[in-house]
């Protein structure tokens, strides 16, 4: 069949082709493009009316320029005229441009959807399909409002023809993937289910896709194609490979459709009715049986398409996980592949075989293989196959091969390949906390991952080597005396360094009894590395010095000394300067017994999951970790967060708190955020957040009573923890409102209680101190908070407080809802309050000039990007206020922008973890009438409406 | 299937299908990124790629490379083969195709595609029948004189 009884011949096209492809530069085809697009802009505005021939060539030449990467303004409306075209070939060409093109214009949109629903309706399958494959194309929204309902029933009309059939089918599914709720099966669910029991192969092949994704969804609905699911599969698996025609492949009977069926079963349970359930492991044990047997052809593809059948079919084993028999074969079969010679079936066969470790019938099997994979982590030349052994010797590890796994892939990190280093450390440091009998073999680990692969070993597992450290006295002489060797080392990581620093500054008088390691050794070991170390190991380093002075107080006037030089009191950090200043004051004034008890060993971390495997887990999305692991239920992130000097009990000395008998005067308060300074140290704040954090929430830390409450160190999630964000009456606003446009101040205040907040935002991220005060003279018991645990017991006139960290993972419009109960004089006290968190907290101010900003401003048009309120003046117009304000709502206050002085222009982007947001902000007051027009582009829709209904409060 | 990319050896995109919404921008970004990720990798490489939460499956025939992003739950080996039979198909059609078929027929590589795969999922996967609704479709076209070019470019085996 030679290629040139096909063309429709466009000369014209095949010369321009030709031009582009005989182009010797860039600019030169730039400009042949510049010139082909000028002499067809001319032909489409110039009077003489085109034929359909020409108009077909030249839309075909602006598709054609539009895939090799340029962009094409017009065009559309002469493709929407060749839609409606007698001529097939002018159709093909209009539909094509529409699918490669797609806009959103409107009016196109109106006349495409026109010019589909008359080939639909026109009986000639050839158009229908032409219609149905734009719809499936473009999948647009506007599609699915005009033609979801149409298309039910064209796929099942009696007298449809299979090809439209087909197309129809998909063609659901593309719709029903973009706007599933305007996609209604409701009463053809049953009849497009029975399209699995077709005559037509190819019509059971395109329905299985479009009943696979609507059984995902409603499962119960589409229940009944499991048993015609079953009796298609056997009836393809049982024939010969000749039986099925042009549905065989290489000699493998339909395998597409096998591979579909099988996929379908995976999304219900193994079949309830015994007859279909041993009709189903028949076909397994069949489709086990022939991928044992001799190959009918050596291509490639023949193998292929079995073993995508055989791979399928172990997929389905495994979900099922209840014929054991079936699993150890299909562990056996998968076996065989770990040393083929396709590369594509080893990789396959690793990736396959993880699964089948998680399963308890199969786990064994799958450890028989240990060698060979390990072998594969050595040998195997593709980095991703290595990737795929290392997944599978975590995933088969259990306590009987931990030691023989981790120093395997403890020797392989030594190579690795960068770009799976990360993953390998969180492994090891998972299974090796998982697996540790004895911890002195964790801390080796540890410590060892720290040598050979420092900079790949995140805050999550150091944190947690501490935490372990610190809640097992059994394992903290070893530590420390096993990170002291470690440190001798001439060059060691800066983790080594934190680890250590913390550890011997806990527990450096366990090992201070060997003169090799006595205090002023262990002091100057650490003290030698500070000078390479960055500012957040230098803040624990100081740390440790201070826990130093209480634990030997023959190395005080030593580290006195190094806190009182130049280069630490005066240290142009401040984190840094302040540490050492209050360091060194509060080592020389404070008494012995004092400092014991600031300086009073860690107490136990409440016992929590490790948050490095939610790190794994995020890392590697879903199917990463085992299912078992996945079963064990909520992962926390467990924190060490830099590095407490005391834990802070929830109330300051009494000493401060009696001082504090009325609201807060300013100098008290500085000594608080002074104070909170002090015990959380920058690490928290500088280091990059931990993204496990936002995981670890409040119910956790709650039952844990005996569990220390540290102030700082738990991220609370206020957003799903707290409550239900505030939307209700009853719930006081003024004080919320407040806040939008700054950060600190007084929240709340009635006769009892006093509510003050301090704030500070970065990026997303933002942390709030919230301090309450008990105004009367009388102790408040009872006292609690949504947020996070507090010492229950308020003294009269005493303020406890709370830190918060906060995270901005998306945009949000309510606020999150505080609540505060206690109990004066016998009386429960209920209070609610909105937490003053809004999302223009998170902005960063954007400077842009005048250009730039309408720029940007004419591309946020469409009518649900902009949010306007025209309202009222509150507060009297001075113009400093206002500038104030918009300022405090932490947007950029853009000058000589407006061409009205009046006005205010204002720019910034809105940092949430999940995207960024630019927001653009015109406020126009108008002092004649005392109002002002706000108006608010924005990105994201819900953003600009939100901001508006703030900031319209405010001036 | 997410989407479906034709290049070169050079990096050229011979043919796009994206299943799912994207701008204009992210399709060249995604497409750079890809091209680059596949063009990298040496020959005995396994075909299977992890790429962002999709896995990428591609096969190189002659000069061109064959290239499919698909669910994580999706079978490799059969979209391989997915990938094989539209091969076949152009090669049936334009007899012996090479990538210069492609190029200067693109307009029928996205037909045939489109007969073969119906919004990322396989509509038809006989080659009989999906060859037969292309040509009753060249049919019902006017005959017209035929300017195609071939050169240089090797033809590739199937």
């Amino acid at each position: 069949m030679p290629a040139v009884s096909k063309g429709d011949g466009m000369r014209g096209l095949a010369v321009f082709i030709s031009d582009i492809r005989n182009c010797k530069s860039k600019e030169a085809e730039i400009k042949r493009i510049n010139k082909e697009l000028a002499n067809i802009r001319s032909k489409f505005k110039g009077d003489k009316a085109l034929d359909g021939y020409s108009k077909k060539k030249y839309v075909c030449k602006l598709l054609f320029i539009f895939l090799l990467g340029h962009d094409i303004d017009f065009g559309h409306m002469e493709a929407v005229n060749l839609l409606s075209s007698n001529k097939y070939t002018e159709k093909q060409i209009g539909y094509l441009f529409i699918s490669v093109l797609v806009n959103s214009n409107s009016e196109l949109i109106r006349l495409i959807n026109n010019a589909i629903k008359n080939d639909l309706s026109s009986r000639n399958p050839t158009f229908m399909c032409l219609a149905l494959h734009c719809i499936a194309n473009v999948g647009s929204r506007e599609m699915a409002e005009a033609f979801a309902g149409e298309i039910p029933r064209i796929l099942v009309a009696g007298d449809t023809m299979d090809s439209v059939k087909q197309s129809a089918a998909l063609c659901l599914l593309r719709l029903y993937k973009t706007s599933p709720d305007l996609v209604l099966m409701g009463e053809w669910t049953s009849r497009v289910v029975h399209l699995l029991n077709d005559q037509h192969m190819g019509v059971v092949t395109a329905a299985i896709s479009l009943i696979t994704c609507l059984s995902q969804k409603n499962p119960d609905e589409f229940k009944t194609c499991v048993s015609l699911a079953v009796s298609r599969l056997s009836r393809i698996v049982s024939s010969a490979s000749t039986d099925l025609q042009d549905y065989t492949y290489y000699f493998v009977p339909a395998p597409w459709l096998s591979c579909k069926l099988l996929r379908l079963l995976q999304c219900y349970p193994p079949p309830e009715d015994g007859a279909v359930k041993g009709r189903l492991v028949e076909c397994l044990e069949t489709i086990l049986n022939k991928a044992q047997e001799p190959p009918k052809s050596k291509k490639v593809q023949h193998s292929n398409a079995k073993n995508a059948i055989l791979f399928e079919a172990i997929a389905l084993i495994i979900h099922y996980d209840s014929e054991p028999n079936l699993l150890v074969r299909a562990c056996n079969q998968l076996g065989q592949f770990l040393q083929h010679r396709e590369t594509n079936l080893r990789y396959l066969a690793l990736e396959s075989m993880c699964t089948l470790a998680s399963s308890e019938f199969s786990h064994e099997a799958v450890k028989t293989h240990i060698e060979t994979v390990i072998n594969a982590l050595k040998t195997e030349r593709d980095v991703s196959v290595r990737q795929r052994a290392a997944d599978l010797l975590y995933a088969m590890c259990d306590r009987s091969n931990a030691k023989q796994i981790v120093a395997e892939m403890l020797s392989y990190l030594e190579t690795a390949d960068y770009s799976i280093r990360e993953e390998m450390v969180l492994k090891v440091a998972i299974l090796a906390e998982k697996y540790a009998v004895d911890y002195s073999w964790y801390v080796d680990t540890i410590l060892n991952l720290i040598r050979i692969a420092g900079d790949y070993v995140s805050e999550e597992v150091w944190y947690r080597v501490i935490q372990i450290v610190i809640n097992r006295d059994d394992v903290q002489g070893y530590a420390a005396k096993t990170v002291f060797e470690a440190l001798q080392a001439p060059a060691c990581h800066e983790n080594m360094v934190k680890v250590g620093g913390y550890i011997l500054g806990e527990f450096g008088n366990l090992i201070a009894g060997d003169p090799r390691s006595s205090p002023l050794v262990q002091f100057n070991l650490l003290h030698s590395k500070f000078h390479l170390c960055s500012v957040p190991t230098r803040a624990l380093l100081l740390s440790a010095y201070i826990k130093f002075i209480n634990l030997f107080p023959e190395t005080k006037s030593t580290i006195q000394e190094v806190l009182r030089c130049d280069s630490q009191i005066r240290n142009s950090d401040v984190e840094l300067q302040q540490r050492a200043v209050e360091y060194l004051k509060l080592s020389s004034i404070a008494s012995t017994d004092v400092l014991a008890t600031v300086l009073e060993e860690m107490p136990p971390f409440p016992e929590r999951e490790s948050s490095i495997l939610a790190k794994l887990k995020k890392k590697k999305g879903p199917g990463a970790v085992s299912a078992g692991e996945l079963e064990e239920g909520k992962r926390e992130g467990g924190e060490v967060n830099g590095w407490e000097v005391n834990q802070q009990k929830s109330e300051p000395s009494q000493e401060n708190a009696s001082s504090l008998t009325t609201s807060p005067s300013p100098t008290p308060t500085a000594m608080h955020l002074s104070l909170t300074s002090f015990f959380f140290p920058s690490s928290l704040s500088q280091s990059t957040p931990s993204p496990s954090a936002d995981l670890l929430g409040l119910r956790s830390a709650a039952p844990v009573s005996a569990a220390p409450v540290s102030a700082g160190s738990l991220l609370v999630d206020v957003f799903s923890e707290a409550g239900p964000a505030a939307s209700t009456a009853g719930v006081n606003d003024d004080g919320f409102l407040r806040f939008v446009c700054k950060n600190n101040g007084v929240l709340f205040e009635n006769q009892l209680l006093q509510i003050g907040i301090k704030s500070e935002y970065r990026q997303n991220l933002g942390r709030m101190y919230l301090f309450y005060g008990n105004k009367t003279s009388v102790q408040f018991v009872s006292f609690s908070t949504t947020l996070k645990p507090v010492d229950p017991l308020v003294e009269g006139g005493a303020q406890v407080q709370q830190v918060i960290n906060i995270e901005c993972l998306s945009d949000f419009s309510d606020a999150p809802l505080l609540n505060i109960k206690f109990r004066y004089g016998g009386a429960l006290q209920n209070l609610s309050l909105k937490l003053p968190v809004t999302i223009n907290k998170f902005f960063q101010p954007t400077e842009m000039s005048s250009h730039d900003f309408f720029q940007r401003w004419k591309q946020l048009s469409q009518p649900q990007q902009e949010a306007q309120k025209i309202f009222k003046a509150n507060h009297p117009m001075d113009t400093e206020v206002l500038k104030a304000k918009l300022l405090g709502l932490g947007t950029a206050l853009l000058d000589n922008v407006d061409p009205n002085p009046e006005n205010f222009v204002c720019a910034g982007v809105i940092q949430t973890k999940a995207q960024q947001i630019g927001c653009l902000l015109r406020l126009e007051p108008n002092a004649q009438a005392q109002m002002y027009r706000l108006t608010l582009r924005s990105s994201k829709d819900t953003v600009a409406k939100r901001l508006c209904e703030l900031l319209s409060e405010q001036f | 299937m997410r989407f479906m990319l034709l290049f070169s050896r050079q990096g050229k995109l011979r043919l796009q299908k994206w299943y799912v919404p994207l701008s204009d921008p992210q399709k060249k970004k995604i497409s750079r990124e890809v091209i680059q990720m596949v063009l990298a990798r040496k020959p005995k490489m396994c075909s299977f790629l992890e790429w962002r939460d999709l896995k990428i499956v591609y096969k190189r025939y002659a000069s061109l490379y064959f290239c499919c992003a698909v669910e994580d739950q999706e079978n490799e080996l059969i979209t391989l083969e997915i990938i094989h039979r539209y091969v076949e198909l152009l090669d049936k059609y334009f007899g012996s195709v090479c990538e210069l078929d492609i190029i200067f027929n693109f307009e029928k590589a996205y037909y045939i595609l489109d007969e073969f795969i119906l919004g990322g999922e396989a509509q038809e996967t006989s080659k009989k029948i999906v060859l037969k609704a292309i040509e009753q479709a060249d049919m019902l076209q006017e005959v017209g004189p035929i300017y195609f070019m071939k050169a240089f470019s090797a033809r590739w085996a199937i």
